[in-house]
């Protein structure tokens, strides 16, 4: 297509798109500005460049105990979610059976539903039972989140998948098992490592459900929800969030390159075989 | 799609009738795990909750004979009609602004992105796939008193002395969710216009439509699902939205959610906590669907 529309020779269509990028990217861009900066309250003029909100991070127990809660409920969150989610993806695009659209439409309710409410029921649901909320608790309400996402990045690894090699496989003698393990294992890896950071990261930010689920340990959220009653604390803060977005940053930008690939192995029907 | 053309392979013969049965049983077999789990830790929690709207609470102890009573308290007592119809207004609110100022976003991407589309697409999620509380405390920083919006417009002369208008009102929680839900509405939009055939809006150049005409007869129509999935993953999870309000709201901004978890924490009220959460999920359902309904309508009537 050619270029946009021009007026009094300006692209206002483009001139527009890139002030609603400097909208996107203002808020997220602030946070790490403000964690360097040498002044307890965020605001311009800044005043010096300064470490010492990060150093100041690293020697407070309570935060470092979050992080850690953070990494364990996000490991296991993004396991169970990419487990779950490569049945449900595989069975999604392999096969075809009856109550299918449905049984798709529960698994990726989560989306469209206010998180308020499956915060409040997975609650409801664990005081009647009697259980003891804990990381544990957490974990179960961010696999539920995590599926749909997981979902959809495993169906669009898995779809255009060439069936015929896995025939191929199977006609030269290998059971299913083993055609699994050795065909479509390798094919489908970077849809699977895309699925585990997306799911991580997924788990890493959430805050009402670790927040309604979680007993007394806290996640980074939880955490960093508790400190923004005071506002001494608010510059400490803003440095755990920079280090918090470039890590997301980091695993997403991972996560993408792994899809390409993915969606690239896809497209070349049967690879270097064919 | 994969799934379309395979799905063109049901044909019924008795030759292949046992295949499909154990393709149908296999199939159902793999998906049984998530499906499962999605039942337990979903579609039952949902149905307590619902049970539980119906009951009341004495204490600890929960009376489960059937009655309207919780119902009438969420529809017709002043502070949760006034904060459910306040936050239905705000969902709107936010759902028509964000879907307006994306739409052009995603219409640029799609006709004039050329070989960037891809690194323009994953450019614009990134901000959302930041903290979304850090993000409101962001929005916090930007539009508090001596915050980078008061700083700027006083450096620039507009204003003379900070202004209090920013934060802690609805405006706030308007700016912060359309920001926090952009990308939700850009990629269904997105998706939408991809598959708008080209050949169409070429032959409506040909047939002397100018580019307005051929904007609003051609493009805009045949996008309208993108239009409408947007509007709703935007409105029904903000009806709901907790952290924004508490955050930026002030006293305007309090949303039912924050009512919600009053009863189902410190209130200890659940089976009115679960009428709140009921009510809100049926009233957000058909406010969603009626503007979807009335949206296809005016758009029948542009052409």
């Amino acid at each position: 297509m050619t270029t946009g529309r021009r007026f009094l020779g300006v692209n206002w269509l483009a001139v527009y798109v890139a002030l609603y990028v400097a909208f996107l990217y203002l808020p997220v861009l602030l946070l790490p500005l403000f964690s360097f900066n040498d002044s307890a309250t965020p605001n311009f003029p800044l005043s010096g460049f300064t470490w010492k909100w990060y150093e100041g991070l690293l020697a407070t127990p309570a935060m470092l105990d979050a992080a850690r809660n953070s990494a364990l409920v996000g490991v296991a969150a993004a396991i169970t979610a990419t487990l779950l989610g490569i049945c449900a993806a595989r069975a999604m695009t392999r096969y075809r059976f009856r109550g299918q659209k449905a049984m798709n439409g529960l698994i990726m309710a989560p989306l469209v539903l206010p998180e308020i409410i499956i915060a409040v029921a997975l609650l409801l649901v664990m005081l009647r039972l009697g259980l003891e909320l804990s990381l544990l608790t957490v974990v179960l309400g961010h696999v539920l989140i995590c599926v749909p996402y997981s979902v959809t990045v495993l169906i669009a690894g898995f779809e255009g998948f060439d069936h015929s090699l896995e025939e191929a496989s199977a006609d030269l003698g290998e059971t299913a098992m083993g055609t699994f393990r050795r065909v479509t294992l390798p094919m489908v890896t970077p849809a699977i490592v895309s699925s585990l950071l997306v799911s991580f990261t997924i788990s890493l930010d959430e805050f009402i459900l670790a927040f309604f689920l979680t007993g007394t340990d806290s996640t980074l959220p939880v955490y960093i929800w508790g400190q923004l009653r005071f506002a001494a604390r608010l510059p400490g803060v803003l440095a755990l969030g920079t280090i918090m977005l470039v890590l997301s940053f980091i695993l997403l930008t991972i996560a993408e390159l792994y899809r390409r690939r993915a969606a690239r192995r896809a497209n070349v029907d049967g690879g270097p075989l064919a | 799609m994969t799934i379309a053309t395979e799905g063109q392979g049901w044909v019924a013969t008795p030759a292949r009738r046992g295949f499909f049965r154990t393709e149908q049983r296999q199939g159902l077999a793999l998906m049984s795990p998530t499906f499962l789990f999605a039942l337990v830790m979903l579609a039952a929690p949902i149905m307590v909750v619902i049970a539980h709207s119906f009951w009341t609470q004495n204490y600890l102890t929960i009376d489960r004979s059937f009655t309207l009573e919780n119902y009438r308290i969420a529809l017709t007592e002043p502070i949760y009609r006034d904060l459910l119809m306040r936050s239905l207004a705000l969902s709107m609110s936010v759902a028509f602004l964000t879907v307006i100022l994306a739409y052009p976003v995603a219409y640029y991407i799609s006709f004039h992105g050329g070989r960037y589309k891809s690194l323009i697409l994953f450019l614009i999620t990134i901000p959302a796939w930041t903290s979304y509380l850090l993000r409101v405390m962001s929005w916090k920083v930007i539009l508090g008193y001596k915050g980078v919006l008061n700083t700027a417009l006083l450096g620039t002369g507009i204003i003379d002395e900070p202004s209090t208008a920013f934060l802690y009102n609805t405006n706030a929680v308007l700016i912060t969710l359309t920001h926090a839900w952009a990308v939700f509405a850009i990629l269904p939009i997105y998706v939408s216009l991809e598959k708008v055939d080209r050949t169409l809006v070429e032959a409506a150049t040909d047939l002397g439509d100018g580019p307005i005409r051929r904007f609003l007869r051609v493009t805009l129509p045949l996008t309208i699902p993108g239009i409408v999935a947007a509007l709703i993953i935007v409105m029904i999870p903000t009806v709901g939205d907790y952290v924004t309000p508490r955050l930026v709201g002030g006293k305007d901004g309090v949303m039912i959610a924050s009512a919600i978890e009053v009863q189902f924490k410190k209130g200890a009220n659940w089976p009115l906590g679960a009428a709140l959460s009921v009510t809100t999920m049926i009233v957000i359902t058909i406010v969603a669907i009626s503007s979807v309904g009335l949206l296809r309508w005016a758009a029948g009537r542009i052409r």
